[in-house]
C-alpha cells in the first residue's frame, strides 16, 4: 500500500512574528522554520503503519525550495521517497489541497496522513479539503488509530472527550498530538536521507479562492498590577476578581 | 428573492450547543448587514428547544431527522447541509469553529464550491463586500481575509460573538426526512472525559505549569478550579513531561482559549503559551519570578510562591461561595 504524508514547513512555535513590509505576510528574517509539529505525528503514524502492514511512505509538500529542509527530516525519520510540488507564490488552503489531491491520485496512495493543522495559518482544513476533492473518507484530529484489512477505527478529540469513528480505506487521517511519540532520526537515517532524491515538479495550478488583504499585530495588552508577593495579597486579589473584574 | 445566509446549528445529545446560539446571532447580523435573509439547519434525532433560536434572530429552522444521525457522521452531515444549501441557494454558510465545525466546514466548502475562512473573530461590511478577521500564528498576528467567490463557508470562534439575551420570538421548525444517508464515516461511540470541563469551552480556566514542581501537586489546581467552576489547563512543559494530559494543554500546539477568567499558576509565559490564551478577558498570574513574561499580559499578578498562595486563595474563595 502506498501511504502519503503531506508536510508543511512553518515558523518554529517559539518564533517571534513580525509583519513584513507588504503588510500581508510575516517578515521571515531571523525566523527559524521547522517541520510543522503536527506533521511529525503524521510521519510517525505512516512509518508505524508501514512497519505493521508493509508498503511505501511518500512525503508530499507544496512550496518553495526551503521546504526541502523539512522533507529531508521526514526522509531521515524513515520515509521512502518525496515529491516537492513547487510553487514560490502564496497559496490558500484550497489551492494547496488541489495540488496535493492531484499528486495523491498520480502516485496512487490509498492512505494519506496530515498534521491536524499547520501552525502558520492555523486553518486546520487542508486534510479534509483534500479528502473531499479525492472522494476519500476522512477522520480529523485523530489521537488513536487502528487499521485492519482496509477497515479503520479511529478516535478523534472533541470537546470534553473523544469520538470513536469507523470508516474504511481509501482515507485521509489528520494527526493530533497524543497519537504517538515521533521518533528521532537516527544517524543512519540522516545519512540515508542524504542519498534519497527529492522529486521536484511544478504544483498543479489552482486559483486561490481567498486573499489576505492585510496582516497586523494584535493589540498589545497593558500589563496590570502586581498586587503582592505572598499570601497577604490573597484578600485583595479576591476583592479585585469580585468587584473590578466581576468574574467570581 | 433575497439572498440567503444559512446557519448550521450543532447539537450534542439532543440539545443545541451554546456556541450554536452565537452562530444564530452572528448569522442574523451578517444577513441584515448584507441585505440577506438568514435560515438555520440542524441534524440529529430528537432535538430540544429548536424554536428558541427565534429569540436570537432567525425565524426558520429546518431539522433533518433520523435516529442514525444522533451522533456525528462527517460524510452524512456534510452532504445534508450541502444539498440543503444548494437547494436554498445559500451564499454564506456559517458554522461554529468547534471540533465538529472544523471537521465539517471544509467538506461543505468543496461540496458546494465555496471559498472558506475559518476561526473568524471579527468582520466588517464594505458596500456589498464582507471582510473577515482571523488570527494566524496562534494569535501572534491577525489577517483580514476576502473570499472571492459569491459562495462562502465560514466558521466563527466560540465565545467571541455574544449571543446576548434572547428575545421572545419563536422560530418555525420544519422537520424533514434525511433521505438516503452517506454513512461512510460514522461515530459509533463517545468516550467522555470524566466529569471534566473542557478548556476549549470553559468560561474560566485555571492552568498550572512547571512551577508546581510535580504532578502530585496539581490537586491544588484542581481544587482552585473546582471552587470557581473552572476547567483545568496546563502548559506545554508539563504536558510534555507527562504530568497532565494533552487535552488540557493551552497554547500553540494545544488549545487556543478565550475565557472570561484565566488563572496561570507557576507558568512563566513562553511565547507559545501566551499565544494560546492572550485573548482571555481577565488574566491572573501567580509566579515566583517577578520578571516572568506572564506578568506582561496579566491584569492582576502575585509574584510569589504558589504553594504559599493557593491554599489561602482556595479557602477564601470557598468562604465567599458558601456565603
Amino acid at each position: 500500500m502506498k501511504i502519503a504524508v503531506c508536510v508543511s514547513h512553518v515558523p518554529d512555535t517559539a518564533a517571534k512574528i513580525s509583519i513584513g513590509p507588504d503588510g500581508k505576510n510575516i517578515d521571515p528574517d531571523g525566523v527559524t522554520f521547522v517541520v510543522n509539529p503536527y506533521d511529525e505525528f503524521a510521519i510517525e503514524e505512516a512509518l508505524k503503519t508501514r512497519e505493521k502492514s508493509g508498503g511505501e511512505v511518500i512525503i508530499l509538500s507544496v512550496g518553495s525550495d526551503a521546504n526541502k529542509e523539512s522533507i529531508r527530516k521526514a526522509l531521515a525519520m524513515g520515509a521512502d521517497s518525496a515529491v516537492l510540488l513547487k510553487d514560490d507564490s502564496w497559496r490558500d488552503s484550497v489551492a494547496v489541497a488541489g495540488a496535493l489531491a492531484d499528486e495523491i491520485k498520480n502516485i496512487g496512495a490509498e492512505l494519506v496522513f496530515f498534521g491536524k493543522q499547520s501552525v502558520d495559518y492555523d486553518n486546520s482544513i487542508v486534510g479534509q479539503l483534500t479528502a473531499e476533492i479525492l472522494g476519500f473518507n476522512c477522520v480529523s484530529v485523530v489521537v488513536s488509530l487502528d487499521i485492519n484489512d482496509g477497515k479503520i477505527r479511529a478516535e478523534r478529540e472533541i470537546e470534553g472527550g473523544k469520538e470513536v469513528v469507523e470508516t474504511s480505506l481509501p482515507a485521509v487521517i489528520t494527526a493530533q498530538k497524543g497519537l504517538n511519540e515521533p521518533r528521532y532520526a537516527s544517524l543512519k537515517g540522516i545519512m540515508a536521507a542524504k542519498k534519497k532524491t527529492i522529486e521536484e515538479k511544478p504544483a498543479a495550478t489552482y486559483e486561490n479562492l481567498s486573499e489576505v488583504t492585510e496582516m497586523k499585530r494584535p493589540q498589545v495588552k497593558q500589563p496590570g498590577k502586581i498586587i503582592g508577593t505572598d499570601a497577604s495579597a490573597v484578600p485583595e486579589l479576591v476583592r479585585l476578581l469580585k468587584e473590578e473584574a466581576k468574574v467570581i | 428573492m433575497a439572498k440567503k445566509v444559512l446557519v448550521f446549528l450543532e447539537q450534542r445529545n439532543g440539545s443545541i450547543k451554546n456556541a450554536a446560539l452565537q452562530v444564530v446571532k452572528f448569522g442574523a447580523e451578517v444577513a441584515s448587514a448584507l441585505g440577506m435573509e438568514a435560515e438555520a439547519v440542524t441534524i440529529g434525532n430528537n432535538i430540544d428547544g429548536l424554536s428558541k433560536v427565534g429569540g436570537f434572530g432567525i425565524n426558520k429552522v429546518t431539522h433533518y431527522k433520523n435516529e442514525l444521525l444522533e451522533n456525528y457522521s462527517s460524510s452524512a452531515y456534510s452532504k445534508i447541509v450541502s444539498d440543503f444549501a444548494n437547494e436554498l441557494g445559500a451564499e454564506i454558510i456559517v458554522i461554529s469553529n468547534t471540533a465538529l465545525g472544523k471537521d465539517i466546514a471544509p467538506r461543505i466548502a468543496v461540496k458546494t464550491g465555496s471559498a472558506i475562512a475559518v476561526d473568524v473573530v471579527d468582520y466588517k461590511v464594505e458596500g456589498s463586500e464582507i471582510i473577515f478577521t482571523r488570527p494566524v500564528y496562534a494569535g501572534k498576528a491577525l489577517t483580514a481575509v476576502k473570499l472571492k467567490p459569491e459562495k462562502k463557508v465560514i466558521t466563527i470562534r466560540p465565545n467571541v460573538f455574544n449571543a446576548g439575551e434572547p428575545g421572545s420570538d419563536s422560530a418555525e421548525v420544519v422537520t424533514k426526512e434525511a433521505g438516503e444517508l452517506d454513512l461512510r464515516e460514522k461515530v459509533i461511540e463517545i468516550k467522555k472525559s470524566e466529569g471534566k470541563l473542557d478548556v476549549a469551552e470553559a468560561d474560566k480556566i485555571v492552568s498550572g505549569g512547571r512551577g508546581l514542581k510535580g504532578p502530585e501537586n496539581f490537586h491544588l489546581i484542581e481544587e482552585l478550579a473546582d471552587v470557581i467552576g473552572a476547567a483545568h489547563g496546563a502548559s506545554r512543559a508539563v504536558v510534555d513531561a507527562g504530568w497532565r494530559p494533552h487535552s488540557e494543554q493551552v497554547g500553540q500546539t494545544g488549545k487556543t482559549v478565550s475565557p472570561n477568567l484565566y488563572i496561570a499558576v507557576g507558568i512563566s509565559g513562553a511565547i507559545q503559551h501566551i499565544a494560546g490564551m492572550r485573548s482571555s478577558k481577565f488574566i491572573v498570574a501567580i509566579n515566583k519570578d517577578k520578571d516572568a513574561p506572564i506578568f506582561q499580559i496579566a491584569d492582576y499578578g502575585i509574584a510569589g510562591d504558589a504553594f504559599e498562595i493557593l491554599p489561602p486563595l482556595i479557602s477564601e474563595l470557598k468562604r465567599l461561595k458558601e456565603n
